[in-house]
């Protein structure tokens, strides 16, 4: 079977107040669902592998396929519950530890 | 050469200079190198140093840039003769068929914006595209409506947005992506707002010149143009003096 080829995307979270691991997934899915509809989100195989709320920083895991989907899904979310966000992607890696160094340089 | 990232599209409240300074610092924070901020036709001398000094500490240049909304072509023509030796930047606001086909074929236009969401008052078909691609304009799509707009309406505006972008490919019309925003929570990267023309069907390639190389043209082009060295396309002075 072939493997999986995944990409993690280093973020930065502008907020004023502070959102919750679990408020930030769910807006994350909800964007890719209403952009792409249920069968476009299942292609995306998203998770949630760090979030810092303090420096408003998260590490998402998504397939090397659906980079672009997921990077186009974060520039359209512009609220999260009833506070207004913007997410930046800083870095795209292939490993964890890639992404660490680059996003630390 | 380092690709250089233009938002030729910023509209802060121009009478509330934290807001400016607030958006400038953000669009250098964003990437940006060049912007454009919508002014008032009556822009003073005093307001422009103002602004300029702003977006000298920001280390960010700062295009001027004005946005017509002419009611018929002859008013166009008359704000062209008016404003075009003033700014750098010209972009015509179409919300008219008769004021969107002179703003094609007039090459004193930089930028053709169609505002409205209707499909019937977006005027920009083969017919005009063909007018623009004998000119210098470029077709200008804000990404402001498509950020704030949700569910049938945004549905209706990446259709009109998909069909426009074809039509400006065929005929090889440039294009131009900018924000179109107000204040800095709309603002996004250049790879963001080129991720974002994916969903109009806008190649990856097609949307990086979109936010960089296309904008980046009509502001050298302007500034060559409104240098005082300027003569002629092609020409300019090099140097005065009596033994040249």
């Amino acid at each position: 079977m072939k493997s999986v080829r995944r990409r993690y995307l280093a973020l930065e979270i502008e907020c004023d107040g502070f959102v919750d691991s679990r408020e930030f997934l769910d807006a994350v899915w909800g964007a890719v669902l209403k952009l792409y509809g249920e069968y476009g989100a299942s292609r995306v195989g998203l998770a949630l592998i760090d979030y810092d709320v303090e420096k408003r920083f998260a590490v998402i895991r998504t397939v090397h396929s659906a980079v672009d989907m997921v990077r186009t899904a974060l520039a359209s979310m512009t609220r999260i519950g009833n506070k207004p966000v913007t997410i930046h992607v800083i870095r795209v890696s292939g490993t964890i530890k890639s992404l660490y160094k680059k996003v630390n340089k | 050469m380092k690709r250089v990232y233009v938002d030729l599209h910023l509209c802060p409240d121009l009478r509330d200079s934290k807001n400016v300074s607030r958006v400038i610092s953000k669009a250098s924070k964003l990437g940006y190198r060049l912007i454009a901020m919508t002014f008032p036709s009556n822009l003073t001398e005093e307001d422009f140093r103002q602004l300029q000094n702003i977006s000298r500490e920001a280390k960010m240049d700062l295009a001027f840039r004005v946005d017509l909304k002419p009611k018929t072509p002859e008013e166009l023509i008359y704000s062209l003769r008016r404003l075009r030796r003033r700014f750098e930047v010209i972009a015509v606001m179409c919300e008219s068929k008769n004021v969107a086909r002179q703003a094609a074929k007039d090459r004193r236009v930089d930028l053709l914006n169609f505002p409205s969401l209707d499909f019937r008052r977006r005027f920009f078909d083969r017919a005009e595209a063909e007018l623009a691609s004998n000119g210098l304009v470029s077709l200008e799509i804000d990404m402001k409506l498509l950020l704030t707009l949700e569910g049938i309406a945004r549905i209706r505006l990446l259709s009109n947005l998909r069909r426009e972008v074809a039509i400006a490919e065929e005929f090889h019309v440039p294009i131009v992506i900018s924000s179109g925003v107000f204040d800095e929570t709309l603002m996004r990267k250049p790879k963001e707002l080129a991720a974002l023309a994916s969903l109009f069907d806008l190649d990856e390639v097609s949307a990086t010149e979109a936010v960089s190389r296309n904008p980046f043209a009509i502001v050298k082009r302007n500034r060559e143009k409104l240098s005082s060295r300027f003569v002629a396309p092609g020409i300019r002075i090099v140097r005065r003096g009596r033994d040249c």
